[in-house]
């Protein structure tokens, strides 16, 4: 139990860090940490108490299997958070190269 | 029974992507004309499967994985009456947009990657409208979303940057909810599959987070859908967008990956809780009175109608809420059909004429060079097509008799007084009213005021491509109306309606082929 609320807090770390922080990039490394901490509870919710990797043994049949989905959900889910953590910092030198400056209360044309 | 039709609704456009991508590159001029292709091809399929398809939902599994022992294990394509009827809107208003686009991106420079991103959205919003398994749901999400962050990024100016970037960090923290709450379903119910996931729900015990994944998706689709207390994003968003951008945002984005998503979940997946159900209605009037308030201070057009959308879409929300409720009391179950009605017919009917809106806003800055109304006047004399178009759509969206949005807010309104949600009739009888206040300020100063004396500039009529959509999307305006005649009812609306109300159909139809 004890490591499914640490990952729920790391959840929350993330979530303070994109509330709170002012600076660009650390938004994007707290979306990150609340990236990972949700791959880390989805590899959680398949792991099971003494298991090994999913390969189907015929001569053992009583061998406890770790769960195979969330693992390939996880691989899925990573190579999404790639695309949006490169998008973002895209963006974000973009924003750079505009305003020269990285502080997000510097950046407020749009009002209303 | 396996349709082959399915599939090609999210591989035609996401083929079309990559080949505009890599065909853009040797020949300049063509991308435009493969977008075209594309979305005509699209259209045509969604129309066929909505009007020759069966009554009952068609699946297609993907990779041919047939259930094992009952239980679902390939993934998922589902093409039912509610599916389809968004796919239409998806593809129509995607074409016109192409259309508008051909003349309107002239502006722009890189054909190529915005028609391959334009593509792109239609691939992830056909995928998440067609997905019977909730994480397919969540990757398709996340396709047509990282497209639109790039096309709302198009012009790449400090406004367009800025709107980018709120719109992208609300759009994660979203994305990550949804993967939470998913990563929760699988937990509880060891499937993740709708329909297998609704016959765990319904009959075992349902787990202490139940209430925890239906906050978490409520409020991760919520704030893609920009309901009100995560609309923040929107505004920026769908106005700092190039015009068939914002057409497509506003008129289809926020309905398939946001609304869609939600009535699916709660009606098809979850087992409706009256609590919930009273929470999402009260939601939805939130954002129908919040939106119209916000909208009725601007003086730029296209924030103007990006706060109608969050209004519009509020009269959706409350309608699918009161359906919900009166379904989970179990009275009335044919007040609950109407309500429900009315919702789907609302949503239908704002992807037509918030196009149209978005396209018409777009005619004016491509021909006058502002979106500030207080700098624009006397329209309708240079403009008369605009002119005429925008009047349809606003009448529309004010609910004015014989406009497609009278119908629809007279049957919300109808289904509330019928369920007893007096408050809720009143509420959305007197939006209704504001925003016609609201249109007919934007009517006024855009094409009656007199000219500003400062403009000496001569103002001429858009390029047929531009005015072809437009025309186009005001008789749609016009014959959506028909869809409230009973004959024409029964079989378009009504299977969507029978499909959400109908509590085990869904899932007994999809896990018992």
């Amino acid at each position: 139990m004890t490591v499914y609320l640490l990952c729920f807090i790391l959840f929350l770390t993330g979530l303070y860090g994109v509330i709170t922080r002012r600076n660009l990039i650390k938004i994007a490394i707290s979306l990150s940490v609340m990236e990972f901490s949700t791959f880390l509870f989805l590899a959680l919710v398949g792991y099971r108490e003494g298991g090994v990797a999913p390969i189907v043994d015929t001569a053992d049949p009583v061998k406890t299997y770790v769960d195979p989905l969330p693992q390939a959900l996880v691989l899925t889910a990573i190579v999404i958070g790639l695309a949006t953590t490169a998008m973002l910092m895209a963006v974000i030198i973009r924003i750079y190269r505009k305003y020269g400056t990285f502080d997000i209360r510097e950046i407020k044309n749009l009002r209303g | 029974m396996m349709n082959p039709l399915i599939p090609l609704l999210v591989a035609i456009p996401l083929a079309g992507a990559f080949l505009t991508m890599i065909v853009g590159r040797f020949i300049t001029g063509i991308p435009r004309y493969m977008a075209l292709t594309t979305l005509l091809a699209t259209a045509f399929i969604s129309f066929w499967l909505l009007l020759a398809g069966e009554a009952s939902p068609s699946v297609y599994i993907a990779g041919g994985w047939e259930p094992v022992n009952g239980v679902p294990i390939g993934i998922h394509l589902v093409h039912d009456g509610f599916s389809g009827l968004v796919l239409c809107i998806i593809s129509l208003i995607g074409l016109l947009s192409v259309i508008y686009s051909i003349s309107y991106m002239a502006w722009y420079t890189s054909e190529n990657f915005f028609y391959a991103l334009f593509c792109l959205m239609i691939a992830g919003m056909n995928g998440v409208v067609l997905s019977g398994d909730i994480f397919n749901i969540f990757v398709f999400l996340e396709i047509s979303a990282i497209s639109s962050y790039a096309l709302v990024a198009f012009g790449v100016e400090k406004n367009e940057l800025e709107a980018t970037l709120k719109y992208q960090v609300l759009g994660a923290v979203a994305s990550f909810m949804i993967l939470f709450a998913i990563t929760f379903i699988y937990w509880s119910a060891k499937t993740l599959n709708i329909a297998d996931i609704r016959s765990a729900f319904s009959t075992g015990d349902r787990g202490s987070h139940y209430v925890l994944i239906q906050v978490l998706l409520l409020t991760g689709f919520g704030l893609k859908a920009a309901i009100i207390p995560f609309h923040a994003w929107l505004p920026d968003a769908h106005s700092s967008a190039p015009s068939p951008i914002s057409a497509m945002l506003s008129g289809v984005l926020i309905k398939a990956v946001g609304i869609y998503v939600i009535i699916r979940l709660f009606f098809n997946m979850f087992v409706i809780t009256e609590g919930m159900s009273v929470l999402i209605a009260t939601l939805g009037a939130l954002s129908m009175a919040a939106g119209v308030f916000l909208a009725i201070g601007q003086w730029d057009i296209k924030r103007l109608l990006a706060y109608h959308s969050i209004s519009q879409m509020g009269y959706v929300i409350m309608s699918a809420g009161i359906g919900m409720t009166l379904m989970a009391r179990g009275i009335r179950p044919d007040v609950a059909a109407l309500a429900i009605t009315g919702g789907i017919f609302h949503m239908v009917n704002h992807a037509a004429f918030k196009g149209l809106l978005f396209l018409n806003a777009g005619a004016i800055e491509y021909s006058v060079g502002t979106r500030d109304l207080h700098e624009m006047g006397g329209l309708a004399k240079s403009m008369p097509v605009t002119s005429a178009t925008s009047f349809a759509a606003s009448l529309s969206i004010s609910g004015i008799p014989p406009f497609n949005g009278f119908f629809s807010k007279l049957i919300i309104i109808v289904a509330a007084v019928m369920g007893r949600f007096y408050l809720l009739a009143a509420l959305a009888a007197l939006v209704s009213i504001i925003t016609l206040a609201s249109f007919m300020k934007f009517q006024r100063y855009a094409f009656y005021n007199r000219e500003p004396d400062n403009i000496r500039k001569e103002i001429k009529e858009v390029p047929a491509p531009m005015l072809l959509s437009m025309i186009t999307l005001a008789v749609v305006c016009l014959l959506l109306s028909l869809l409230a005649l009973p004959g024409v009812r029964d079989s378009v609306l009504t299977p969507a309606t029978e499909i959400l109300m109908d509590q085990m159909k869904y899932s007994s139809q999809i896990t018992g082929i």
